[in-house]
């Protein structure tokens, strides 16, 4: 089952987890599976409709999934994804 | 409306500063940004990292360059406790944005302003729309 790694900002939000295993063939249904497991998470994780916040990187692996297929990116059991809050301002 | 109180302190050593202020030069005109890993209040190291905005007024970490000071962070055994960037012509103060956008009470978000010839660095926890500077301790090399 894919890894998901979770930085201590957002540990709070997952029971303090620093990783959760959620099943999925594609990073959407791990986010849903974040959703059903950790819905305060998974609100840090999308806006009011559902989408992937502006505001939090998912990385399959290596690589920012916005590079890859966004949502649709396929994933693999042995994969990890790691979720990062973007650090930004002005 | 926004309110300023001074709380704890955030140790870095001089070449640290040394290496905030040569990143935030180096960027200039645009804004830079970049991450710190240690434990407590301690910095242990510094990631000048790249700001995937290019801009003089925003930035926002690569988010590749992210990924990988995180890791290293992790392999050393440290975690990422702060993050800096620059202020190219105003003062090292949060901005609106720099309110809206900041995510983790916990953090320290450390500002270099190079509005005057001589660098002025700042430090501060952002709590909603609650400001508290930092004070920043510099120890030797």
């Amino acid at each position: 089952m894919p890894t998901v790694k979770i930085p201590t900002s957002f540990r709070d939000f997952a029971n303090g987890e620093a990783t959760v295993e959620s099943d999925g063939r594609s990073i959407a249904e791990i986010v849903d599976g974040i959703r059903r497991q950790y819905p305060k998470f998974y609100e840090q994780l999308t806006d009011d409709n559902g989408n992937l916040s502006p505001f939090v990187n998912v990385y399959l692996n290596d690589d920012d999934i916005r590079y890859l297929d966004k949502l649709n990116t396929r994933v693999s059991p042995q994969d990890v994804i790691s979720i990062l809050p973007a650090v930004a301002g002005g | 409306m926004t309110e300023t109180v001074k709380t704890n302190s955030f140790e870095l050593t001089a070449a640290q500063v040394s290496e905030i202020v040569t990143h935030a030069k180096a960027s200039a005109p645009n804004e830079c940004c970049g991450l710190f890993a240690g434990q407590a209040n301690k910095i242990q190291k510094v990631y000048a990292l790249r700001n995937s905005e290019q801009s003089p007024t925003n930035y926002t970490i690569d988010s590749r360059d992210q990924l990988r000071a995180f890791r290293d962070a992790e392999e050393l055994g440290l975690e990422i406790i702060s993050c800096f960037h620059s202020h190219v012509k105003s003062a090292a103060y949060p901005s609106p944005t720099d309110v809206r956008l900041a995510f983790d009470p916990e953090w320290v978000y450390a500002i270099v302003s190079l509005q005057s010839s001589e660098p002025d660095l700042r430090a501060f926890h952002i709590v909603g729309e609650q400001i508290s500077e930092v004070d920043i301790v510099v120890t030797p090399d």
